[in-house]
């Protein structure tokens, strides 16, 4: 191959082509100049988004990944530019979302001298990344890009940060890009100990009540069509975790819920009934588990996760299979036995039922005509059929859309979900727009949430991308109220929010908006919204005190979840 | 139950490596009570032996959580009885004090040896366990230590199987692409 001489910017742009990038979200100062300088002869083969604050990339770049199934591509300069990407970095981190982030530097020789614009980002980033480097020659680039992809996508996947230097973006290297399959002291791809599986596959075909958790790990790995023969053929009642709702059909009969301290009734109480509990691709979140010492002590644990680290760290197993998990599955197709356990999903039915009529009567006692948050997200499921990707922030109305939104498609459920991240949904949202440009992107967000970054109605303006965003507006951070009326006395310390003319706001952007208030315009707001051609905003005023029910108080076991 | 644990890590030589190992337990509130690092027996690949007080549970949980680091082969932890191990300790006398009473006694006792004599100063040197440093520095003390330093443990392990030989494990439990 001939050797092309470019310099260190172009070599970052060339690399990102070979990786085949289409997208990248960014916002460029002076460090990453040149880098932004060789992009400008790309325009055509490569989208870029420029957001409003780098906060807004890397969540934009999330929602990309996270319904792209590709690694996300985030370019910010040095400095303020490299810290507004920290949050980011952390949520990706702790949701397995594969990133690519580059930042500009300082040039090599004022490293350490407290440069304009100079942060140690690659010291500050260390924790909250998969793996990160800094850049200080040009040559070194190409090498440094492939490894970051490779490590991004690969095993459990993360976000990675590249820091480069301005004098490596300026200089020349003969550019020869050679992908990354491997790295001596990483391995991303276990072997599957087979006699490990045939172990699981007996205590599955001897249980009499197992119980399937799942989690992203099944989106993650591409193994939905594996999980659902499995869970047909098994017989197994599958519940789901925040992440993991998509990966099977919520209007399937095996599914029963979601799992968690708002989770589902059912679920959550059938935890310490199952004799097998098989866990695949998720990792016993403390939001999942509630009071450990009290989790499934009576089961068998099956544990499936490519992390071996995650494996024994919250729940000891029984018997864990260190494996992707349509590796696992696979195999666990074939060796256990085709079963119906009636009876046994009959008890989670039942047990809906109790929440289901118990959450009525407590409706029937509120006399307010105000709207309700799942009342909302219901009709939105049924006028998109569940099949539209729905975008949430972190509050209530978050877990009322993970508990009313009927998930059918895979990847279509994108939300912060280990870190809790207020802001996340509306820079997501476009994103996930563009991960995936042929599917209707609905945004869900509350009145707290989104005006943590609501500067990014900036980009969908500038982008011309088309999404839908909801406003759950209570004029409260309903969450911190609900904990502050359970637990701390009615004492609402700081939670009631004022909001500006969200309308009048979108409509500032130029983008259509309009406000639902009363029961009887909902349908037509939603309809209106979801028909028009282009981004549209609508504000639904709630109820301000509504509480979220089912829930598991702090150090409460998953048999203790309260109804009300 | 707490214990003392040696911590084993096999990394990469790469820039910040120590930041990204001492993370690992800075993140669960763990003290280090001492750490050595240097290029172990295979080339290229360094050994990081870090010791500390903790229970089992956590040190088996910071394990698993160093591994999964980018550039770390693979982490071990063994108590003191499956490890031999080693410090060695520096300590500055001032040259005068030889006059004062017996210290030819004291090195001899503790099998240390003298470095260096300087008209001014003396440096002795000691390896052994803690103990065994800490207590020269403390019959030292009399004839006054200008200066004592002491290095982490270093430390290897009893069971025969060697580094190279995991390695090899390693790069086979991995799927080839």
């Amino acid at each position: 191959m001939n050797l092309t001489k470019l310099t260190g910017a172009q070599a970052v742009v060339e690399s990102l082509l070979v990786e085949q990038v289409d997208t990248i979200f960014g916002y460029p100062g002076g460090a990453i100049m040149p880098i932004y300088d060789a992009l400008y002869d790309y325009e055509s083969t490569v989208n870029h988004i420029l957001v409003r604050h780098e906060q807004g990339a890397i969540h934009a770049a999330q929602g990309y990944a996270r319904t792209s199934g590709k690694t996300g591509v985030v370019f910010a300069t040095s400095g303020p530019g490299a810290t507004n990407l920290i949050t980011g970095l952390a949520d990706a981190m702790i949701d397995s979302t594969p990133l690519v982030c580059i930042t500009g530097q300082v040039a090599s020789h004022l490293l350490g001298t407290d440069a304009f614009q100079e942060t140690d980002v690659v010291g500050i980033s260390m924790p909250i990344t998969k793996w990160n480097c800094q850049v200080t020659k040009a040559e070194d680039i190409p090498e440094a890009i492939a490894k970051a992809f490779y490590i991004a996508q690969s095993g459990r996947p993360g976000p990675v940060l590249i820091d480069i230097t301005k004098d490596a973006q300026f200089s020349e290297t003969d550019f020869d890009y050679k992908k990354c399959t491997n790295i001596r002291s990483y391995y991303p791809r276990p072997k599957l100990n087979k006699s490990v599986v045939e172990e699981a596959a007996k205590l599955i075909n001897e249980a009499k009540k197992p119980y399937l958790l799942i989690g992203q790990g099944i989106m993650l790995s591409n193994a939905e069509e594996e999980l659902l023969e499995f869970a047909e053929k098994s017989g197994i009642p599958v519940a789901s975790t925040l992440l993991g709702l998509g990966a099977f059909p919520n209007n399937h009969p095996q599914y029963v819920g979601f799992l968690g301290m708002h989770g589902d009734y059912a679920p959550n109480i059938k935890t310490n009934e199952c004799d097998v509990l098989v866990a695949i691709g998720m990792r016993f979140d403390d939001r999942v588990t509630g009071d450990v010492s009290r989790y499934a002590n009576q089961a068998k644990v099956v544990h499936i996760d490519i992390d071996a680290a995650e494996l024994n760290k919250i729940i000891k197993a029984d018997v864990a299979v260190h494996s992707d998990a349509k590796e696992a599955l696979r195999i666990l197709i074939d060796l256990v036995d085709a079963k119906q356990h009636t009876s046994w999903l009959q008890e989670f039915r039942d047990a809906k039922k109790i929440e289901v009529e118990t959450l009525q009567e407590s409706a029937k006692e509120d006399h307010s005509e105000e709207l309700k948050m799942d009342e909302v997200v219901k009709m939105l499921s049924e006028l998109t059929n569940g099949e539209a990707i729905v975008v949430t922030d972190v509050g209530q109305h978050q877990i009322m859309t993970a508990r009313y939104y009927q998930y059918n498609k895979t990847k279509s459920n994108v939300t912060s979900g280990g870190l809790g991240t207020m802001g996340f949904a509306l820079p997501a949202a476009i994103g996930a727009k563009f991960g995936a440009p042929d599917k209707p992107v609905v945004a869900i967000i509350g009145d707290g949430g989104f005006q943590m970054t609501l500067q990014e109605l900036g980009t969908i303006m500038q982008s011309d991308v088309n999404l839908k965003v909801i406003i759950l507006n209570n004029r409260f951070l309903g969450m911190v109220r609900q904990w502050q009326q359970m637990f701390f006395e009615k004492r609402y310390s700081f939670t009631n929010m004022v909001s500006p003319d969200f309308v009048a706001l979108s409509q500032a952007y130029s983008i259509e908006a309009s406000k639902v208030e009363a029961r009887k315009d909902l349908k037509n707001g939603l309809l209106k919204m979801l028909n028009h051609n282009g981004s549209y905003l609508l504000e639904v005023m709630v109820a301000k005190e509504e509480n979220v029910f089912p829930m598991m108080t702090t150090g409460a076991s998953v048999s203790e979840v309260r109804l009300n | 139950m707490k214990k003392t644990y040696t911590v084993s890590v096999f990394t990469e030589n790469s820039i910040g490596m120590m930041n990204r190992v001492t993370i690992i337990f800075t993140r669960r509130h763990l003290n280090i009570d001492s750490i050595t690092a240097s290029e172990s027996e295979v080339k290229g690949v360094f050994r990081y032996t870090i010791v500390l007080r903790t229970t089992r549970e956590q040190v088996d949980k910071v394990v698993g959580q160093l591994e999964k680091l980018i550039d770390v082969f693979k982490a071990f932890v063994h108590e003191d009885s499956e490890v031999v191990h080693q410090e060695i300790a520096l300590y500055k006398i001032k040259t005068a004090s030889l006059t004062n009473g017996d210290v030819e006694k004291v090195i001899r006792e503790h099998h240390a040896r003298i470095l260096t004599v300087d008209p001014q100063f003396m440096v002795i040197e000691k390896t052994g366990h803690v103990a065994e440093t800490q207590l020269l520095f403390e019959n030292l003390k009399p004839y006054g230590v200008l200066e004592f330093a002491r290095s982490g443990r270093v430390a290897v392990t009893k069971p025969m199987k060697e580094f190279s030989t995991y390695l090899k494990e390693l790069e086979e439990s991995n799927h080839k692409l």
